[in-house]
């Protein structure tokens, strides 16, 4: 059942006031969710630290190692993106230790990243922006040709793979490539870029059966109890005021 | 080779609301019923129990409930110079699939439209002659006035157990209802939801600004409720999981737990799901339906006689079977001619986002679909939009729907998308921000229309439906006012900073804005101008009816389900009383 009766960290905060908020946060954690703790280390050193230390009892992802889409360089490709997109600190996880590596791979192997629910029918033309998404490939097509792309454009511009860069230079890469200012060989550097970034949001945010949000630590960063979410008695008692529940998940209930 | 199929006496083409409270109001009339849905049946027990119901990623990102358009989608472009490309993908709006439609997964808000939205012309002419509308505009009434609708909607509201507020009750005005809505008969069946923080201080500020708030209808049970039909409601848990996705406790007004159950009693009635209507089949004259074409889900085609065909579908798939099965004169814009297509509209909508200090909490994932507190002091005729420039207004509303956390994250304009400001940013505002929001009419134009797509196919070989859409002059200015409107609101309310929005224009298909999709196959009393008549029988085939919001000439400040479901009343009545007893044409052209 995970940490149903735990009070979650950021509502611990508000519930001991404003003093609390000046103490250091990473303490309070440890005290009352462990698994948040690698806050307090470099984003980097964090990221070591989780891959390298046994898992905490009782976290169900852990079982789930194993990559079922990226190669070993993707993977490594896409945890440095993952960490300059969503770093560790001390408001909230990191997108890599969050798991969003473990979500993206898994919903690019399987039917979404194969292009269910796509239509993929020509002639393909570009279209307008207000058209929309037009290019023949599928998610995962496109998440694999634009990392190619993008660790291509971090060697031209950077002389260096991207997972070998610094925070801040990796940082400037994946602006340009936001932006659209970075000219990819093969994928538009825009759409390739949202695509990652929505797919880094549902990980962070999904519910951790989908292998991200891993503690139910992006829910707890901002408040959000999870499922299932039966109000109509807390309603008025909680009204203006923040609410002290559990966080869950679907598999603490199922 | 298709197979012939035995005949039946009335065929309903999809099984939503529409579909379902037609199968239960003509049970009595004996006839033999049929009701072919494309897509595959579901009920409360077992597809929507939690705590699996509740999967934001499964239901809202990747779509369940909703049209699969790998196998049936659109083409789109902004105006008729452009070229169509096809919607690969769902965005701007979200069609449902299978037994109950969109009924399943939406909202809940259930409004009645307004006296003058039901003859928008003929009033806005009396008030303010008729140059007023631009000339590139379709200003049309429906045929059936709002006094005719009323019996419907109390009907439809009962049978959805809707909670309100009436603010006119036989012409006397209640305050903290809508003092603005057409003269009821009858309270609403449930008292109000609860109001939240954001509704409390909504509330506060219209009042301070001297409007008219008062809580929205909603068919999300305020209380356990029987309605009139023997069907138990649950009360509304304020899960905030609702838009997107089914209901566990049957709070939530949907056809397949409320119509359909009593519909599938009756012995002549039968339901066929995976069944995809391909056209209506007319005989030599052109002017009589024989029957259906529809493919099942092993691919076999059949032919399914019938004396009486009604498009009960999704509001654009009624249009695109009219246009496949070459009933009525499809529109064009160049000559300005034909009516199948004419008058594609959607919502103009808008608003504010209000961010406040940290000791505001909005808690906005205690919600419930249609839980809100509103004004209509902005909206039909309710104020003098000349003033302002443009024709048509807005409900305005703070609305607490649910706080799903990948979808609804706001943050201040000139946040960065990503990064550590990013996060801190997203964890400051969550539980801090109020929506404030504009649903605006929108008026129908000569340039926005539906058609057949020259170039693309469905999965079946039919051309895909193409649309012609974009927010014009009148929807922009409109848009722009009715933001500034909820700034004005959010400010009142206290916020420390507010972000006034429109949707974007261009009209872009890719952002989700609504699912209000109309027009297109309009009623009306000019078989030139309309589709169908006031009753919503087909001027050109009168055994076939067509139901859902593609018969509104033009649409509402407001959600279409109130409507589209009493409209489905009225015309099972029209069916009853009058069709079926003399069939052929109810209107003489």
């Amino acid at each position: 059942m995970g940490d149903d009766k735990s009070v979650d960290r950021r509502g611990f905060l508000k519930v001991a006031g404003a003093g609390a908020a000046l103490a250091p946060a990473t303490a309070l954690a440890q005290k009352i969710d462990p698994p948040v703790q690698t806050h307090e280390a470099p984003a980097r050193a964090a990221m070591d630290h989780a891959m390298a230390m046994p898992a905490p009892a009782a976290a169900k992802h852990d079982s789930l190692d194993g990559w079922l889409f990226f190669n070993p360089d993707e993977v490594s490709f896409v945890k440095a993106a993952l960490d300059t997109l969503i770093p560790a600190d001390p408001t909230g996880p990191g997108a890599v230790e969050a798991g969003c590596a473990t979500y993206m791979d898994r919903q690019l192997s399987g039917a979404y990243g194969r292009g269910a629910r796509l239509y993929m029918q020509g002639p393909f033309a570009e279209g307008t922006p207000q058209q929309g998404y037009q290019l023949p490939l599928t998610p995962a097509d496109l998440i694999r040709a634009g990392i190619a792309d993008v660790e291509a454009y971090a060697l031209a511009t950077r002389k260096a793979r991207l997972r070998d860069l610094d925070a801040a230079t990796r940082a400037a890469v994946l602006t340009e490539v936001d932006q659209g200012k970075a000219q990819l060989a093969h994928v538009p550097a825009g759409i390739w870029f949202n695509q990652f970034l929505n797919l880094t949001m549902e990980g962070y945010f999904g519910d951790p059966i989908y292998g991200g949000n891993k503690d139910k630590a992006a829910w707890k960063m901002i408040g959000f109890p999870g499922v299932p979410a039966m109000y109509a008695d807390m309603i008025d008692e909680f009204r203006n005021k923040p609410y002290t529940g559990a966080t869950r998940g679907i598999q603490d209930i199922a | 080779m298709a197979t012939q199929l035995k005949p039946v006496d009335v065929l309903l083409v999809g099984y939503g609301w529409t579909g379902g409270i037609l199968a239960k109001e003509l049970a009595s009339t004996g006839l033999k019923i049929l009701a072919l849905e494309r897509g595959g049946p579901r009920d409360t027990s077992p597809d929507f129990l939690e705590p699996s119901k509740d999967d934001e990623i499964r239901f809202a990102v990747r779509h369940e409930l909703m049209q699969d358009v790998s196998r049936e989608t659109l083409t789109f472009r902004n105006d008729s110079k452009q070229t169509a490309l096809p919607m690969r993908q769902l965005g701007s709006f979200l069609p449902g699939n299978g037994v109950g439609g969109a009924g399943v997964h939406w909202n809940g808000v259930t409004w009645r439209f307004s006296p003058w939205d039901h003859e928008a012309h003929t009033r806005t002419v009396e008030k303010y002659g008729a140059k007023i509308i631009p000339e590139d505009m379709h200003l049309q009434d429906w045929g059936v006035s709002y006094d005719e609708l009323e019996p419907y909607y109390d009907k439809f509201e009962k049978t959805c157990g809707v909670s309100g507020k009436a603010g006119n009750l036989k012409g006397q005005k209640i305050d903290g209802g809508n003092v603005f809505e057409g003269a009821r008969t009858n309270e609403y069946p449930n008292p109000p939801l609860k109001q939240t923080q954001a509704g409390a201080m909504f509330d506060k500020a219209a009042r301070n600004l001297g409007y008219h708030p008062f809580p929205a209808p909603a068919s999300n049970a305020s209380q356990p409720y029987v309605n009139p039909d023997g069907i138990a409601y649950g009360q509304c848990h304020y899960c905030g999981f609702c838009e997107r996705f089914g209901c566990e406790a049957n709070a939530k007004a949907s056809p397949h737990f409320t119509v359909m159950p009593i519909a599938a009693k009756n012995p002549n009635f039968e339901l066929r799901t995976n069944a995809a209507v391909q056209k209506v089949l007319l005989d030599s004259t052109g002017k009589k339906a024989i029957g259906v074409v529809y493919i099942d889900a092993r691919g076999r085609e059949f032919i399914q006689p019938a004396d009486l065909v009604v498009l009960s579908a999704f509001a654009l798939g009624n249009v695109a079977l009219l246009l496949w099965s070459g009933i009525g004169k499809p529109y064009d814009p160049v000559t300005h001619t034909g009516v199948v297509g004419r008058s594609y509209a959607y919502q103009a909508s808008s608003g504010a986002t209000a961010f406040f200090d940290e000791k505001t909490y909005f808690n906005n994932f205690m919600g419930a679909g249609a839980l809100g507190t509103n004004i209509d002091d902005f909206n039909g005729d309710s104020y003098d939009f000349a003033k302002y420039g443009f024709i048509g207004g807005g409900g305005i509303g703070a609305s607490t729907s649910g706080g799903r956390p990948i979808q609804g994250r706001p943050t201040p304009p000139g946040t960065p998308r990503w990064g550590l400001d990013w996060k801190k940013a997203t964890a400051r505002h969550y539980l801090h921000t109020a929506n404030i929001s504009n649903q605006g009419s929108n008026m129908a134009h000569r340039a926005n229309y539906l058609d057949l797509d020259p170039t693309y196919r469905d999965i079946y070989g039919r051309p895909l439906m193409r649309m012609t859409f974009n927010f014009l002059d009148n929807e922009a200015k409109l848009m722009k006012s009715l933001a500034d409107v909820c700034a004005t609101i959010g400010k009142e309310m206290g916020a420390e900073r507010v972000d006034a929005r429109t949707n974007p224009v261009p009209y872009s298909i890719v952002p989700y804005q609504s699912t209000h999709n109309t027009g297109g196959a309009v009623m009306g009393d000019d078989p030139r101008t309309s589709v169908v008549n006031k009753y919503c029988q087909v001027w050109d085939v009168p055994n076939v009816f067509v139901t859902g919001a593609c018969v509104f000439p033009q649409n509402a400040g407001k959600n279409p389900t109130g409507t589209v479901g009493a409209l489905a009343y009225w015309i099972a009545d029209a069916l009853k009383d009058k069709y079926l007893k003399s069939p052929g044409a109810l209107v003489r052209a």
